[in-house]
């Protein structure tokens, strides 16, 4: 009867377990994403896109040297 | 026959887009992974900054030199630092929204600041339009352009730091202390700052080359 009565009791502590492990919880970061959410794909993307812009832009430096020479 | 400073911002802003994504940040509440952020928008207010630096050399340049060249330079880079504004207001509404959960605040001095700013220099472009002697206009427009450049300065660097801002480093601690920045951070955004400030460079180059290719055109 004593155990049981002491069960319970202990038993009503559980919830406060469950809101102590809750606390320490760490900020949300993306760290299963990074290594497994294809973020590579995302970077060769933005990689793409960066090389493209500088593409043109040495397309037109070269242009205006062509330019500037013939003047 | 492209120059070693060019391949140098393309390979930076490579680099920091690639190792910007990957690299350990700090674990912080509410920025979480947004933190990444201070690797592209910080690094393009800077390059703005020194474009607006650039701007003001060049037209005390004029000053003393009275060439028109010089104020050539000196309009393109104005020209250019403006340019960058757009891109760095963007990026800080966006990076503002999921944050501090406002596209814009008006309790905020450095985004207040910010915006002056931008009105004087818009101001410095409607004032050489409006001036239609050569000399005259490089003149009139390299006396405000340092006027421009000095209140830039007050309204985005000094203000901000005398009153409580959302922005880390202003409201009196220096900006980039070990709260802000960590070691891994650092080896991301010094080659970020370098990289953006180069592409600037880059780009201003190009436009000033046209606009003296143009103005030449002009004279003949």
């Amino acid at each position: 009867m004593k155990n049981k009565i002491i069960l319970i009791l202990a038993s009503l502590l559980i919830p406060f377990f469950g809101i102590a492990q809750e606390a320490t919880v760490e900020p949300q970061m993306a760290d299963t994403f990074r290594s497994e959410g294809k973020i590579y794909v995302v970077i060769a993307v933005i990689s793409i896109i960066f090389i493209c812009l500088i593409s043109y832009l040495i397309y037109i430096d070269m242009k205006l040297r062509k330019l500037e020479k013939n003047n | 026959m492209i120059k070693w400073w060019k391949i140098a911002a393309v390979i930076l802003i490579l680099y920091t887009l690639v190792w910007g994504m990957l690299a350990p940040v700090p674990k912080l509440n509410i920025l979480y992974e947004t933190i990444r952020n201070l690797f592209y928008h910080v690094p393009i207010w800077f390059a703005m900054i020194f474009q607006m630096g650039y701007s003001v050399v060049f037209a005390i340049r004029h000053l003393s030199k009275n060439d028109l060249r010089s104020d050539i330079i000196s309009n393109q880079a104005a020209q250019t630092g403006l340019f960058f504004a757009l891109p760095g207001l963007l990026t800080g509404c966006m990076w503002a929204k999921f944050t501090w959960g406002t596209w814009w605040t008006f309790e905020d001095p450095k985004l207040n600041g910010v915006a002056i700013a931008i009105l004087i220099y818009l101001a410095y472009f409607i004032l050489r339009s409006s001036i239609d002697d050569e000399l005259k206009r490089a003149r009139i427009a390299a006396v405000y352009n340092i006027f421009a450049f000095v209140m830039m300065f007050v309204f985005i660097m000094i203000l901000p730091r005398l009153t409580d801002s959302l922005h880390p480093g202003n409201g009196g601690n220096p900006a980039f202390g070990k709260y802000d920045l960590d070691n891994d951070m650092r080896m991301v955004f010094y080659p970020a700052v370098i990289g953006w400030v180069l592409l600037s460079l880059w780009i201003l180059d190009v436009k000033k080359r046209l606009a003296i290719l143009t103005h030449k055109k002009n004279e003949e």
